[in-house]
């Protein structure tokens, strides 16, 4: 702005003002405001703003006055962040110039990333903007954008309820729903880790008796209710947080985490043979079958590995199944020891 | 094509034409089990034979499938308010018509819409030229081009597209911009 006679002109048309900047505001020498764009106006209807002073229509948050009844002058050229004092929650960006030869200045505003609350509250339409003014298209990707980030959530959370799904049955053995050997894997990797923090337990390997039998004889349906059963005694023995798994066709392991001593273990695997040993009623016959258990501590075991720990238990298994089968063996110090049959009850 | 794309289609389809109509125009073009997911991105040849086999069974010339689909597409709220930030009147819409794939893109950068053209011979009449890959998708832009007419309340006539080569042309003779009264659009989006 240089003073030249055309741009004093087409300044001070309030017409050519109201078109090019309908949120304009036009302050005097006096620093009282002369006009006011159409817009701007109409977010503060019931206030008559012309002929009031600067600082009662609008206040300055950014940059901060440096004092009381700071002139505009002090604003030139800097990018400010302006409320109507009628619309104390509308914050407005605005930006200021000097008019010619000390006539006063011009400010010119709009919405800034506030727009939409601001396009609600005032019922604005897009004739209110200058056609150069970009605020309705802030308010269309404001808008496109809430659609497309919904699109992305609901597909966020198809894509998770499918990981938890396909891990289940990653993990589960489908005709039990017991784990499956990985989540074996898995669950023994775990508890030797919190092993080594304290937190023992036993590893129990348990191989059916007369299965084969049962199946060559009664056929794989029966067969398959008696896992069942098989699977439904484990549960009940077994605590929330111990590890059930089937790992074989007629084989099973069971992680049982902070076990209460050797006998409460040996305890335990005694009533899953009695468990084992109920006959199982299927069509019409009579299944019968029992179990072979073999134990080790991980407190026996400080820094083993799984190997160690599954090969030691195996050994205790096949010991039970030498002695004649439906017993449980422990292996403490590389000594096997027959803990007995089914529990009485 | 972008997912966006093959989603609508196929909620067009099914919205449109029953449940039984979708699966059996998804079996035949071998779409994913569970549908089309709109962030991911599908081959061509899946959409192309997903509009064939629905053509084919619903016994219609595929030109009018997918006017329908446009047609389809301006009726569903959060579109027909994304399509109405264009302009405030139908003039003004269809004047920044060639905006609309940019538009697009500022929604979802990988979508891909034919490059348009428009050029006006008279007050009120123009001719929209879409060119490029999916230049086949003009029938679908006239849908939409009708049924915002109807959005603003004006009264057009569009004709076409012809079709000449790698590109289409839709004819627009806007009569009257203010012929009914249009449906209700404000800026900022109503609170649900």
């Amino acid at each position: 702005m240089d003073g030249s006679g055309l741009h004093s002109v087409t300044l001070c048309d309030k017409a050519a003002l109201d078109a090019l900047m309908p949120m304009h505001l036009r302050i005097g020498a006096d620093c009282r405001v002369i006009s006011v764009g159409p817009t701007l106006a109409g977010i503060a209807p019931d206030a008559a703003l012309a002929e009031m002073k600067f600082d009662d229509v609008c206040t300055v948050l950014r940059p901060r006055p440096t004092g009381p009844g700071c002139s505009p002058g002090s604003y030139v050229g800097r990018r400010l962040h302006v409320a109507l004092r009628a619309q104390p929650d509308t914050v407005l960006r605005g930006h200021l110039i000097a008019l010619p030869d000390g006539s006063g200045w011009l400010m010119n505003l709009s919405f800034g990333i506030g727009a939409t609350q601001a396009v609600r509250n005032h019922s604005l339409t897009s004739s209110d903007f200058a056609p150069t003014d970009l605020t309705v298209e802030l308010l269309y990707l404001a808008e496109v954008k809430a659609a497309v980030t919904a699109e992305l959530a609901a597909l966020n959370r198809r894509l998770e309820s499918a990981r938890l799904a396909a891990e289940t049955q990653a993990l589960t053995d489908p005709l039990t729903g017991l784990a499956n050997r990985r989540a074996f894997d898995e669950g023994l990797a775990g508890a030797l880790y919190s092993a080594g923090r304290g937190q023992p337990f036993a590893l129990v390997h348990l191989d059916l008796d007369y299965f084969k039998s049962v199946n060559d004889t009664l056929g794989h349906a029966a067969g398959d209710a008696v896992l069942a059963r098989v699977a439904a005694v484990l549960r009940a023995e077994t605590r929330r947080h111990d590890l059930v798994a089937r790992v074989g066709g007629d084989e099973f392991m069971l992680i049982l985490r902070q076990p209460n001593g050797e006998c409460a273990v040996a305890g335990l695997c005694r009533r899953i043979i009695a468990g084992l040993e109920v006959p199982v009623p299927f069509e019409g016959v009579i299944a019968r079958i029992s179990g072979s258990l073999g134990v080790v501590q991980s407190d026996d075991y400080p820094g083993g590995s799984a190997e160690t720990l599954i090969a030691d238990a195996d050994n205790a298994l096949y010991a039970a199944k030498r002695a004649g089968r439906g017993r449980v063996f422990t292996h403490r110090g590389g000594i096997l020891t027959d803990r007995g049959g089914a529990a009485a009850g | 094509m972008h997912g966006l794309v093959n989603r609508s289609i196929q909620t067009f389809l099914r919205d449109t034409y029953g449940s039984d109509l979708w699966q059996k125009v998804a079996a035949q073009a071998g779409v994913p089990a569970h549908g089309f997911e709109a962030m991911l991105t599908y081959p061509d040849e899946m959409t192309e034979s997903v509009l064939s086999c629905a053509a084919g069974e619903l016994d219609k010339p595929l030109a009018v499938l997918l006017e329908d689909f446009g047609t389809h597409l301006a009726s569903v709220e959060a579109l027909r308010r994304l399509l109405r930030f264009s302009g405030a009147e139908y003039a003004d819409f269809i004047e920044a018509i060639e905006e609309l794939p940019g538009r697009a893109q500022l929604a979802v950068p990988e979508i891909d819409l034919p490059v348009l053209d428009l050029q006006s011979d008279a007050p009120g009449c123009y001719s929209l030229t879409a060119s490029g890959l999916r230049s086949g998708f003009a029938p679908v832009l006239a849908g939409v081009l009708r049924a915002m007419a109807d959005d603003y309340g004006a009264l057009a006539l569009i004709d076409g597209p012809v079709s000449a080569g790698d590109h289409a042309t839709i004819r627009i003779e806007l009569l009257d911009t203010r012929f009914a009264e249009g449906r209700d659009f404000q800026l900022a989006m109503p609170k649900s």
